[in-house]
């Protein structure tokens, strides 16, 4: 039994100051419910990381519910630090396929910009282990920038390699309307540009942000046949966790859960991973990047920057990722990232990405990270 | 305010102490009573040396609540030299360049204020500052 994606919606991602984080959500799941032709959803699985620490909220799932006109469904979060939003999917899912719930409805949410600086600083870092890496005062930049210059120095890379990341991100959000960042990088600026976390710099590090996206999700033979838009299947699904401190790996180059949850997802859809026609990752760091293009087996171990530096991520490269911007250029609202990224992958898969389409997509592998893939779920989507 | 917690940990914090697994002898830190090597139980406290090398680090601008009076501050991952790794801040570094696989030593060091301001409970541990030259013996 196949489970689709009947529907997908979201809002631009940003600042968003007059808006609440009941309202984002709402944006979101109006837009996938018309997208689906009105379907009516039995269940919702919220994706959201910040709420209790950020807006003093949690209890999200009714919140939402009752806010979007769906009072009395079943409805309820999913955590999973920056991972949050592609758990959420897994969950949507489960309850799809278990044959259990007809129509579930999926939204990631997060609103950042209920707090500032410092606060907002300490809410994401709550996401380490907190009696061991995050009463040290180290944050998930921190972390990806001590994994940087370890990469930096194990495998002897130039000092700008991991530069391709942010440009291609850059180049193609200046397609993607929703985008925080839609401005191409001029050459040689990432060199200047000033540091974050040495020796991550301001162009490594995806932007914090605000934004919600839905997906609806449903059995394919509840959809007619002449059904538009097409739906996408849903051909692998799957969840894999590593420790949860960075210190705790034997070897922290080794995006270990990421590696797993690709074959798993690879192997349920039946599709070999050198069949991919693109592949949405968690450039949040761009070391993560490569890491992950490393894990997905898509390049060597200590290779993965040489994709980007040879253009082989482009829309007409190889393997192109972050076709719609990515993490680096969409922005980052953390929970809500990993149903953005699906969202995109949707657009592609249905030959809607307008100047950003990757040429004849039908496969698809999504994957978003919680910390430096302490979690890692990983999708696979194809065109009907 | 968090004192029982911290009250826990507070072995852990102030002195390195870990575990040792009785079945492969593998050592432990921080404790978590399962070897993570054999999968056994793993109770047997130990007490580390607290001397390793420094794995990676960076410099930290952006720090979160309650650390800001400390910034920029430098975290590390420390390879002890018993096995395990640890995350944590490097002090007394003023003079001197950070490098990966530099020695270092545990020093126990005031972590943060607890609470939002310096009169909430003080939050103690373990820091690591570059290991003392061993004297070299006289030429002479
Ligand atoms: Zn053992």
């Amino acid at each position: 039994m196949d489970v689709v994606i009947a529907g997908i919606g979201q809002t631009s991602v940003g600042e968003h100051w007059h808006v609440s984080l009941r309202e984002l959500a709402f944006q979101a799941i109006e837009a996938a419910r018309v997208d689906a032709g009105g379907l009516l959803p039995q269940a919702l699985f919220v994706g959201n990381m910040l709420a209790p620490k950020v807006s003093g909220q949690a209890h999200l799932g009714v919140l939402i519910a009752d806010f979007a006109g769906l009072r009395g469904i079943e409805a309820y979060t999913i955590e999973a630090a920056g991972a949050s939003g592609g758990a959420a999917l897994r969950a949507g899912y489960l309850a799809v396929k278990s044959g259990f719930v007809d129509v579930a409805l999926v939204v990631g949410v997060e609103k950042l910009t209920d707090k500032v600086g410092p606060e907002v600083e300490s809410a994401i870092a709550t996401s380490l282990d907190s009696d061991y890496e995050a009463v040290q005062g180290v944050t998930p930049l921190a972390q990806a920038a001590m994994i940087m210059r370890r990469y930096f120095y194990e495998y002897e890379v130039p000092q700008n390699a991991l530069a391709g990341f942010p440009v291609t991100a850059h180049a193609n959000g200046v397609g993607n309307s929703h985008a925080m960042f839609r401005k191409a990088l001029k050459p040689g600026l990432y060199e200047r540009v000033g540091m974050l976390s040495e020796p991550l710099n301001m162009f490594d590090a995806a932007p914090d942000a605000d934004g919600a996206a839905a997906v609806l999700l449903t059995r394919a033979e509840l959809i007619p046949p002449d059904a538009s838009p097409t739906p996408v299947r849903i051909a692998g699904s799957s969840i894999a966790t590593d420790t949860l401190s960075l210190h705790d790996r034997p070897d922290p180059l080794d995006f270990r859960a990421a590696r797993i949850s690709v074959g798993q997802a690879c192997h349920q859809a039946g599709i070999v991973i050198g069949e991919m026609d693109f592949f949405e990752l968690c450039d949040i760091y761009s070391v993560y990047a490569a890491l992950s293009l490393e894990a997905a087996g898509l390049a060597e171990r200590g290779q993965g920057w040489v994709l980007a530096e040879e253009g082989q991520i482009s829309l007409k490269g190889r393997i192109p990722i972050s076709t719609l911007g990515g993490v680096k250029a969409r922005g980052n609202p953390w929970g809500a990232t990993g149903v953005y990224q699906v969202v995109e992958a949707v657009q592609q898969l249905r030959g809607e990405a307008g100047v950003n389409q990757v040429p004849a997509a039908e496969k698809a592998l999504v994957q978003c990270l919680g910390g430096p893939a302490s979690t890692a779920v990983t999708h696979v989507l194809t065109a009907l | 305010m968090e004192i029982p917690r911290h009250w826990r940990l507070k072995k852990q914090r102030y002195a390195l102490v870990g575990e040792v697994c009785p079945h492969c002898e593998a050592k432990i830190f921080p404790p978590r009573d399962v070897c993570p090597e054999c999968g056994d139980e793993a109770k047997t406290l130990f007490e580390f040396s607290g001397r390793g090398e420094v794995y990676s680090y960076t410099t930290l601008h952006n720090a979160p609540a309650g650390y800001q009076a400390y910034a920029p501050y430098t975290v590390a991952l420390v390879k002890l030299e018993e096995g395990p790794m640890v995350t944590a801040q490097l002090t007394d570094i003023d003079n001197q360049p950070v490098e990966v696989g530099m020695p270092v030593e545990m020093v126990t060091r005031k972590l943060r204020a607890e609470g939002d301001d310096d009169r909430g409970m003080l939050v103690y541990g373990y820091k690591f500052r570059p290991m003392e030259l061993q004297p070299l013996a006289a030429a002479d």
